[in-house]
């Protein structure tokens, strides 16, 4: 198996660096909001995390596609990998948003349908991990894991349109005409900060999935053998 | 055999096992009235709160059953491996899984003109012939919603031993959309339409029926190739 690109270590250390570069700007250099003041502050972490939640659980949906188009496990390394870091981020999202919520809404949580949406979507990724971890024979666990994928990818869209759909307590999307200059800078890079650090952790969890197959594969006999227990059997 | 016709046998088939033993339908029917006095008993004689949660237990009586229905509809299919058995006839998957989600549709259906009767009479609605077609149109097409993503995921879980858990695991967060569409019409339809909402949210029933019957059925294949 080929060692990992030392491009992934120079991506994931400069996703470190960009997110205490971000966060500084945003917490000491980026102008104070005009109504929510500091709280505001939040949103430096809390946009380029549900961005990239997002973002993975959509290429989550397109490595489930290729892993059923094409049955190479490499795939189904992939849909894991981005689901588990996907939902790390899904987790991050909804605590950032519950802080926010208590500072400006009052209350820790609201039943306001991007916030349901998006616990949803949790729940639906979550669910997929689960139904994983039941199977054993690889190939019907790496089908039907890209299955519950592509269908749990439904909530998805949802939770991006849902504040321009129905009446939402949540913001609709800004954009860089609505946001100022200032802000934009720390916010952009945290969204790179963490799509760097998303990837990277994304490609080492894909490769210990590989080597967990690898490793199942490996008949009984041959690991007993390995360790010199052939004589006790 | 074309793929019409096998589905109509599937479809055939299923109903005519459930004529016979009724097993289903009744284990469904009593477990969703059990359902609705529970939660009579958990809101309490508050005649106002249970009117205003009426939609919502009805709705959820049918979701609550929707899962013994659903894992019963593939259950019968590993017993003695008469799923292999089917796709060797050859069965396509493609009719196996839509005669099986027809089936699933017809068996939650058959709920609306059982429980909603009860439900009027336990929260005390009272409503016109009209009212009452619409509910038991929106039961159907409620069912439809749940029944593509159910048949899907029973097919699943049904090889596995914690079906028990996995079903529900996978199932209710997929279907929240139908529930909450659901929901909020069979409420407008007990408690007044005054800004006459009631076309949109059956639109959106519609739209999530469309999607989940398309996209079930086409992965369906991967999901049965793989288990057979």
């Amino acid at each position: 198996m080929k060692p990992i690109s030392k491009w992934i270590h120079v991506l994931g250390i400069t996703g470190l660096v960009l997110l205490f570069v971000g966060s500084w700007i945003g917490l000491f250099v980026a102008p104070s909001e005009r109504f929510m003041g500091d709280v505001q502050r939040i949103m430096y972490v809390h946009v380029p995390t549900a961005w990239n939640a997002m973002l993975g659980y959509t290429f989550a949906f397109a490595f489930a596609v290729a892993s059923l188009w094409t049955s190479r496990p490499k795939w189904d390394s992939a849909v894991t990998a981005t689901i588990e870091v996907s939902l790390l981020l899904n987790a991050l999202l909804l605590v950032q948003g519950s802080i926010w919520a208590r500072a400006t809404w009052g209350v820790w949580w609201d039943w306001d349908v991007r916030l349901t949406t998006s616990l949803i979507m949790l729940l639906l990724f979550a669910g997929v991990l689960a139904m994983r971890s039941f199977v054993q024979d690889p190939d019907r666990k790496a089908t039907w894991t890209a299955v519950a994928a592509i269908v749990a990818y439904i909530d998805v869209p949802m939770v991006y349109f849902c504040v321009r759909w129905w009446r939402s307590l949540h913001q609709v999307q800004s954009t860089p005409e609505t946001v100022s200059s200032s802000m934009i800078l720390p916010l952009r890079m945290n969204a790179f900060a963490l799509l760097f650090l998303g990837i990277w952790m994304v490609v080492y969890r894909a490769r210990l999935e590989t080597l967990r197959r690898r490793q199942d594969q490996v008949a009984e006999p041959a690991r007993l053998a390995s360790v010199g227990g052939m004589e006790d059997v | 055999m074309t793929i019409p016709r096998q589905l109509v046998t599937i479809v055939r088939k299923d109903l005519l096992l459930e004529w016979r033993g009724r097993s289903r339908i009744l284990s469904v029917v009593l477990f969703g009235v059990v359902t609705l006095l529970l939660f009579s008993f958990a809101v309490g004689p508050d005649s106002v709160m249970l009117r205003a949660a009426g939609g919502g237990f009805l709705v959820l009586a049918l979701l609550l059953s929707s899962i013994l229905s659903l894992s019963e509809s593939f259950r019968v299919e590993q017993e003695q491996r008469a799923i292999e058995g089917l796709l060797l006839l050859p069965i396509d998957p493609v009719a196996l899984y839509y005669g099986k989600t027809i089936s699933n549709t017809l068996f939650l259906s058959l709920l609306a003109p059982i429980l909603s009767p009860i439900a009027l009479v336990l929260y005390s609605f009272e409503i016109g012939p009209t009212e009452f077609l619409s509910l038991i149109g929106l039961w159907v097409l409620s069912a439809a919603g749940l029944s593509a993503p159910g048949t899907l995921y029973a097919a699943m879980t049904s090889r596995l031993q914690s079906q028990d858990v996995l079903l529900p695991l996978l199932y209710f967060p997929l279907v929240t959309p139908v529930l909450m569409g659901a929901v909020k019409s069979v409420s407008l339809i007990l408690n007044g339409d005054p800004m006459s909402q009631l076309g949109s949210w059956a639109a959106l029933l519609t739209g999530f029926a469309v999607i989940y019957w398309s996209l079930c059925g086409l992965l369906f294949v991967n999901v049965i190739e793989e288990g057979s």
